[in-house]
């Protein structure tokens, strides 16, 4: 199912933060199947990084491009096809899950009627929340309606910022489903994470952001059990 | 585009039908404010209809500042704000969309309050028409500015009181206009000449503000 070709590719892109330059000359792609795992200790740059991607940040040098056009041309394009999860929820309290999903929809141009989200939420886990409004949910919960937001969008690519924050075990094994079944169906996913995630048998692609660490971990992060949080 | 347009319109109505005391506090300042000055000031009904139309607009101003701050505060600390800007619509309909709702959320209450503070200050009917008038084409502008300001002043500690500073002087021609159609309805001169000059003023903050505003926003974002 794979496909080679690169959708996203990045060259030459370097970042800043203020004074300080956080990495500079970044080249890789990322094609259909892949996922890109982002990694490096804290302050790296890695939330940096998956921000220029969703084109919120700027880069001081360099260019991303998606399907071979640059992100500041083809932006209206590129936005439809990629969801972005940062570590804020970015969905309202006041409203309840089904009601925040109905409304991104709205939003993105393509609505969504209620027994969709529904069934969006319901897959993920909250069938009982259906009709609280967000406010009384759990950190966790709220991170979940978050999650079936952007399984719900339909999005090609995925960028995640640390998705597994505030999850349970089961939420944890809940969005391995998720990566292995979107990455099998020929989506992409940038993704940073601090937990271990068991990706075997998934096209990874690691990224190591930052200056060059002492120990290099290429590939998955297969530690033991009992480093789970 | 024009869906998307509403879309936000109906996304802010709808979270501010979810959070009435927000919405509540606001009118209720402003005729508070309004109500102080004749208790301030004493009966005398001339000169109550007199500084009627100044101290309505200036609480308008002040009631609009008080809810601007959170216009986009509260998406920006939840994140919604991010996802909005990531939608594949271009920010300034965002920015559109969110002054025009602040306006029908804000902006219309006031006018609909107006007529009844009006009858408190000694206000002749046709002077609390032209009052109306003026809050209908003016309270756009204090909108649309200032949205301009809260997204300038997006994330800032103590961005209320920039957005104040900020914000304030560019509302000066629209009180000037709109206190000043109803000065020259009571003095009898007729309140075109302001009125024409006040919804100029609206027109051009219409089609200016919401660039300046989508731009600050990604500003502040980044």
């Amino acid at each position: 199912m794979s496909d080679t070709a690169a959708v996203l590719s990045v060259h030459d892109l370097a970042c800043a933060r203020g004074e300080r330059t956080l990495f500079t000359g970044m080249n890789f792609s990322l094609g259909q199947g892949q996922l890109l795992l982002v990694q490096g200790g804290n302050g790296r740059g890695k939330t940096s990084l998956l921000r220029l991607l969703t084109g919120l940040a700027h880069p001081l040098a360099g260019e991303i491009r998606w399907r071979g056009r640059a992100l500041a041309d083809g932006r209206e394009l590129f936005h439809r096809e990629m969801a972005y999860l940062g570590h804020l929820n970015g969905i309202k309290d006041e409203l309840t899950p089904v009601e925040n999903l109905r409304l991104a929809g709205d939003l993105e141009g393509m609505p969504m009627d209620q027994a969709t989200a529904e069934r969006a939420l319901t897959d993920i886990g909250l069938a009982r929340c259906l009709d609280l409004p967000c406010r009384v949910l759990s950190f966790g919960q709220r991170r979940r309606v978050a999650l079936a937001g952007l399984v719900a969008s339909g999005s090609l690519l995925w960028i995640l910022d640390e998705p597994l924050t505030g999850l349970d075990v089961h939420g944890v094994a809940m969005v391995e489903g998720l990566l292995r079944d979107h990455v099998g169906a020929g989506g992409m996913v940038v993704m940073t994470t601090h937990q271990p995630l068991a990706l075997d048998g998934l096209a990874v692609v690691p990224l190591l952001v930052g200056p060059a660490l002492t120990r290099p971990e290429p590939g998955n992060q297969e530690e033991p059990a009992c480093c789970a949080s | 585009m024009l869906r998307f347009l509403i879309a936000v319109i109906r996304r802010d109505l709808k979270l501010a039908a979810r959070r009435k005391g927000d919405w509540l506090t606001s009118q209720f300042f402003f005729v508070m404010v309004v109500s102080m000055f004749p208790l301030g000031i004493g009966p005398d009904p001339a000169m109550l209809s007199k500084v009627a139309g100044g101290v309505l607009w200036v609480a308008a101003l002040l009631a609009a500042l008080l809810s601007l701050s959170r216009l986009f505060a509260d998406d920006h600390r939840d994140g919604s704000l991010e996802q909005m800007l990531l939608s594949p619509n271009p920010p300034v309909l965002l920015a559109l969309g969110k002054a025009l709702a602040h306006w029908l959320i804000y902006g219309i209450p006031l006018l609909l309050i107006a007529p009844v503070l009006g009858v408190q200050f000694a206000l002749p009917g046709d002077a609390i028409g032209v009052l109306m008038l003026s809050l209908l084409v003016g309270t756009p502008v204090l909108s649309l500015l200032g949205s301009v300001g809260a997204a300038l002043t997006l994330g800032l500690r103590g961005g209320g009181v920039l957005l104040t500073l900020l914000i304030l002087p560019l509302y000066v021609p629209a009180l000037i206009f709109g206190a000043g159609a109803v000065d020259a309805t009571l003095a009898g001169v007729g309140a075109e000449a302001n009125l024409s000059l006040l919804a100029a003023f609206m027109v051009m903050t219409l089609l200016v503000s919401p660039w300046v505003a989508a731009a600050a926003l990604r500003v502040s974002i980044e």
